[in-house]
């Protein structure tokens, strides 16, 4: 990255708002996205935070608001510049592996599929680079041609990060990543995000209601509640000092073993 | 004659197929939506090809109709006697003499000229289909040339069997833009589907689509760097005529294991039998 690049923010999030008719998605959410920087967005079911996600990500249309990258506003991209940003310098890692992987498709199809997406055409070098992401998101070369149905749900969710990450995005959504896993299988993918995240750098909004997966991974967090931001700061600031009645309540409701 | 219109369609059916072949030739490889009309044999048959044959035949014609590359299977003969007796058109076996050509999983082996008309049936015209089974997003796909899952299908066959095992309905790109399944013709065709001087025609009656390619059209066989596309036979040569470079089928001749190869186009082996020709087995067909 640049010297250019860092005076900048990644992505800027103003204003955005989602409305369902006249109950509220999201509202006046806004936010700035460093470089190489991780944010946590927590919050209760239907406080809006998967609205959010999917807004950012395209998924969905906001009403209002702009979402700037690297300076122009995503929402005024044309479909086909959008799509490029979402197989290129975006990644989506879905909280269930089935929607994010094809199953039909062998580990190694679904990890090249985004190099062929983006033009790679020399099938070694594909294979290459499969192999190598499949290492290191700790799945055996042996297991190359395995479709995902066979792999287990811890391993279909690492295999769903490497296809994401092959092609080097800048920024990575994720949608409760961890989500559906038992905790020792979580454990080993946060500590394996955590390492891929630090090594490349990453820039990472991750969603999720598990506050002690946004204390391991997230630099900074965003409360939300009631589709509104409530509180926002540094990780372990909200957590250690809530401010909010809500943040309070989050905090004092985490089960303690 | 007969009681039904010429060629079976009434002249405004013929006129919105005319339409799609009018759009279709001028967006090579674009799948153009038509009303497919119900026609007097199942889904299957070719009702896409017939639909299109009628629309393209006048009474001057002269029409061959191929099945696998054969003048004499079912299909064919059902499609040559449903246009001899709805338009009275002369038909023939004989490739170089047909004007238009209606034809199922085959290009025939003998050169086509300018101004023959190669109609083919059929019956799923979107490669993209086994793979994205959404109809609009598989548009979509083609709208923004997103083909990179095509290539996926050719990275499984590689990954499974060690090379691309697609042998038929092997996908094609046109003029650099459309990605196109040429229906499902054996990819030892796909080399004569590029720079054909006659029109190439594609009708889908079930889906409802139509697409073309237009004379001398630039048709590109997908495939890797490091696997290159190859048109592959069977390694035989033919066993009534021994030509040694059409496209043959297996025949299985008795229990025992016995088998023979013979070439698939009819009209090619025939002709040159005719010439003088002679393959391993063509004396013992003689005896018998």
């Amino acid at each position: 990255m640049d010297g250019a690049n860092m005076a900048l923010p990644l992505l800027q999030v103003q204003g955005l708002t989602k409305r369902y008719g006249p109950r509220i998605g999201c509202e006046e959410v806004g936010f700035d996205l460093w470089p190489g920087e991780v944010l946590g967005i927590v919050g209760e079911s239907g406080s809006g935070k998967s609205t959010l996600l999917s807004c950012l990500a395209g998924m969905q249309a906001p009403d209002e608001g702009a979402i700037l990258w690297d300076g122009r506003n995503v929402l005024d991209f044309s479909e086909a510049e959008r799509r490029r940003l979402l197989r290129g310098d975006w990644a989506y890692v879905h909280q269930h592996p089935r929607d994010g992987l094809r199953m039909g498709v062998s580990a190694g199809g679904n990890v090249g599929e985004r190099l062929m997406a983006v033009g790679a055409r020399n099938y070694g070098a594909i294979r290459g680079a499969a192999i190598d992401w499949l290492g290191r998101v700790e799945i055996g070369p042996d297991r190359i041609d395995d479709r995902p149905s066979a792999f287990s749900g811890g391993m279909q969710q690492r295999l769903q990060i490497a296809r994401n990450l092959v092609t080097g995005p800048r920024l990575v959504f994720m949608d409760e990543p961890t989500g559906g896993l038992d905790v020792s299988v979580q454990a080993r993918l946060l500590d394996l995000l955590r390492g891929l995240v630090r090594d490349l750098g990453l820039s990472v909004v991750i969603v999720t209601h598990d506050l002690a997966v946004v204390r391991l991974l997230a630099d900074r967090l965003m409360v939300m509640k009631g589709g509104r931001v409530v509180e926002t700061g540094l990780t372990d600031q909200v957590l250690d000092d809530p401010q909010h009645a809500y943040t309070q309540l989050l905090v004092s409701s985490v089960l303690q073993v | 004659m007969s009681d039904y219109n010429f060629a079976y369609l009434d002249e405004q059916t013929k006129r919105m197929i005319r339409r799609a072949l009018l759009k279709a030739l001028a967006v090579p490889g674009y799948q153009v939506p038509f009303a497919s009309r119900e026609m007097p044999m199942p889904y299957g048959w070719g009702t896409g090809g017939v639909q299109v044959t009628a629309a393209c035949l006048t009474p001057d014609d002269r029409l061959k109709v191929i099945d696998q590359g054969a003048d004499d299977t079912t299909n064919a003969v059902s499609i040559r006697r449903f246009f001899q007796r709805t338009a009275g058109v002369e038909v023939t076996e004989r490739t170089a003499e047909a004007t238009v050509i209606q034809t199922r999983h085959r290009i025939p082996e003998h050169p086509l000229t300018e101004g023959q008309i190669l109609v083919y049936q059929v019956p799923i015209p979107e490669p993209l289909r086994f793979l994205e089974p959404r109809e609009t997003e598989t548009r979509k796909m083609h709208e923004l040339e997103e083909y990179g899952l095509m290539h996926v299908k050719l990275y499984e066959d590689i990954a499974r069997h060690g090379e691309i095992a697609t042998s038929y309905a092997y996908p094609v790109k046109v003029e650099g833009r459309y990605v196109m399944d040429p229906s499902p013709i054996p990819k030892f065709d796909n080399p004569k589907l590029a720079g054909n001087p006659a029109i190439q025609l594609f009708g889908a009656g079930r889906e409802s689509r139509i697409y073309a390619l237009p004379p001398y059209s630039d048709v590109v066989s997908l495939d890797f760097e490091d696997h290159p596309f190859t048109a592959s036979k069977a390694d035989h040569h033919c066993d009534l005529c021994g030509a040694a470079g059409s496209y043959l089928d297996e025949v299985i001749t008795d229990d025992r294991g016995s088998r023979m190869f013979v070439c698939s186009d009819t009209d090619f082996c025939n002709g040159r039998q005719a010439e003088g020709h002679r393959g391993r087995l063509a004396a013992a067909k003689e005896v018998a």
